[in-house]
């Protein structure tokens, strides 16, 4: 954090005049006991938890909780109506031995999160720093092409009238026209092609929170760096690229990582809203489908709830995963 | 030796030229990638009929005409629950989650950016954490909070959990952490301003652009957010909603749902046109220690 150097140990009352003025400086802690000095430190500051109370509690409610209580839910068979039974392991032992759907769900989202995320991730990148080097009127309009996708809500479902199952799809015409099939092809309701189309849609709006913290993130490079690193042999915008931008934009690297992350995981509804409820043989059925189902609709709160555990874990630990990795750049 | 070169009467470091056709060849094909469909549900909902089923398909319009978006307006004044009340479902929740969002929000991001209390840290760490999951996790133990509120099939289950949305709260908090100066606060501190005081009238005027992104963000969430899993009633359903079963009406509506797609996208797309410059500033503090 920059500029935070009001070490709370170091800083003693003596040093203000009036006592009103004392009583809002840190507190000494050498004479008392870590205990009592954050009680004091806590009274001292009761402004900022009263700030902080009403997101925080809100916070605690509608994220925190749930998140403990669905770890808790998922080793009993609790289902809304009757007690809950405790069950211990029993919902996870199902959901990887005797349902065959959530195996195919948890390789689809995998396959899903692993093409999603890093390519968005790059995609968002490599395109910003493209931008980067456009005069700033160019540069406002080329962000606003790229962005806007992402924010147009349901704009995506235009994808689904380019690849319309009947002659009248864009793609489809124009392949029949061209000779290269007779018949058109139902793109989504056939088995090979509804993962890979779901993935090229959801990559299409994927271009978002991460691709705006990077155009920032290259605005923000310090300019003399590039001369500095010129005059010390740099030869190419490659080497500028590995040298000197991206170690200087480590912390929106992070930030990046974390939104794309996130987002591959999230794309359920594209998915739902191109290939359906459940898609054709469940080619493209994910654990968010699997989760909406049992929780949703079949109201088996024990299992939807071992179900949220794993997605909980598996988007933690690639977040967690990755930033560990990223960490590494540069050093 | 680092070449030197010139652009456009701007001299350039270590830019060959062919670097510079590559890139732009790239870039003009991932716009096209980007724009093009884009560009389709424009020129779609500007189809008269006819051409929307000519054989093979045309990406252009030829006669161009406003009809897909009267026809679209016929159609929403004969659904059963009057139309206006769908924009009206949209915009309360829009401007009420948002505001919500953004008075606490600010609170929360002025404590933990600039006053020393004991549990700063911990709860930062917490709002981080929560960037790296979806609601999806916790809307099936949500349903079971709102149950217990008895806040199923009203508006207070959109509005109040839009509250503490997380990100908002990051963006601000980093943003307050490089562009509002611990000196200046402590001057004020020191002449006996309150921390509410400060916080109102010293932090939040310098930090105008995240506040202009946590609205914006907020804003398009809520605007874009349809079905929700706790809203049964017809007539607490949303705009997007609404459009989604135009949509869904299949080939005879193509031109009215390509319309009610424009004008849905309309909306994001202006706020962002006139946000744009606040965002990337905002997005320029965005950034996370490891």
């Amino acid at each position: 954090m920059p500029e935070k150097n009001t070490d709370k140990t170091t800083v003693t009352a003596e040093k203000s005049g009036g006592a009103a003025a004392a009583e809002k400086r840190a507190v000494n802690r050498s004479d008392m006991s870590m205990a009592a000095w954050t009680w004091k430190e806590m009274k001292r500051n009761k402004v900022a938890y009263a700030l902080i109370a009403p997101f925080m509690i809100l916070f605690f409610i509608f994220t925190v909780i749930p998140v403990v209580l669905s770890l808790l839910l998922s080793f009993t068979t609790f289902n809304m109506l009757e007690w809950p039974d405790f069950v211990f392991m029993d919902n996870y032992v199902r959901l990887f031995l005797d349902d065959d759907i959530f195996v195919i769900a948890i390789k689809n989202t995998l396959i899903f999160a692993a093409i999603t995320g890093p390519a968005s991730y790059i995609m968002s990148f490599v395109l910003a720093w493209f931008i980067n080097e456009l005069a700033p009127k160019m540069r406002a309009l080329v962000t606003l092409i790229f962005y806007a996708p992402s924010i147009s809500g349901a704009v995506y479902l235009i994808w689904a009238t380019m690849f319309s199952g009947d002659a009248y799809g864009y793609v489809n015409g124009i392949l029949i026209y061209l000779g290269l099939i007779s018949t058109p092809i139902q793109f989504f309701k056939n088995e090979t092609f509804v993962m890979p189309l779901c993935i090229v849609v959801a990559l299409w709006t994927s271009l978002g929170t991460a691709f705006l913290s990077f155009i920032a993130g290259l605005q923000t490079v310090d300019r003399s760096l590039y001369e500095a690193g010129a005059v010390d042999g740099i030869l190419n915008r490659w080497q500028e690229l590995w040298y000197i931008t991206l170690p200087s934009m480590k912390p929106q690297l992070l930030f990046g990582a974390v939104m794309s992350i996130t987002g591959s995981f999230g794309f359920g509804g594209i998915v739902t809203a191109l290939a359906g409820f459940p898609s054709v043989n469940y080619s493209a059925w994910t654990i968010m489908h699997h989760l909406e189902d049992y929780g949703g609709q079949r109201f088996e709160v024990g299992y939807a709830s071992a179900i949220a555990t794993l997605l909980f874990l598996i988007m933690i630990g690639a977040n967690l995963l990755v930033n560990k990795l990223l960490s590494k750049v540069g050093q | 030796m680092a070449k030197l070169r010139t652009r456009k009467h701007r001299v350039v470091l270590n830019r060959s030229v062919g670097g510079d056709v590559g890139i732009n060849t790239l870039l003009i094909i991932m716009g096209a990638f980007m724009f093009l469909p884009m560009l389709y549900v424009v020129l779609q909902s500007l189809k008269p009929f006819d051409e929307l089923f000519v054989y093979p398909p045309r990406f252009y319009v030829v006669r161009p005409t406003l009809q897909n978006f009267s026809d679209l307006f016929t159609l929403m004044s004969d659904s059963w629950v009057p139309f206006s009340r769908y924009i009206f479902n949209t915009v309360l929740i829009s401007v009420l989650g948002t505001f919500g969002n953004l008075v606490l929000s600010s609170m929360c991001a002025y404590a933990i950016s600039k006053i020393n209390f004991p549990g700063r840290g911990w709860m930062f760490e917490m709002i981080i954490k929560s960037l790296m999951f979806n609601t999806t996790v916790s809307s099936i133990t949500n349903f079971i909070t709102m149950t217990l509120l008895g806040w199923i099939d009203t508006y207070l289950a959109i509005i109040v959990p839009a509250f503490c949305s997380t990100l908002g709260l990051f963006l601000m908090k980093q943003f307050m952490d490089s562009s509002v100066s611990d000196a200046v606060l402590e001057s004020a501190r020191l002449d006996g301003a309150s921390e509410f005081y400060t916080f109102l009238n010293i932090a939040m005027p310098m930090v105008k652009p995240a506040w202009l992104t946590l609205i914006v963000y907020s804003f398009q969430g809520l605007w874009n957010s349809g079905a929700s899993i706790y809203i049964y009633s017809e007539q607490l359903k949303t705009f997007n909603y609404a459009i989604s079963q135009i949509i869904s009406g299949g080939v005879a509506r193509a031109g009215a749902s390509a319309a009610s797609t424009v004008l849905m996208m309309i909306v994001p797309i202006t706020v962002f046109v006139i946000t744009q410059s606040n965002i990337i500033e905002t997005m320029s503090t965005s950034g996370m220690k490891d």
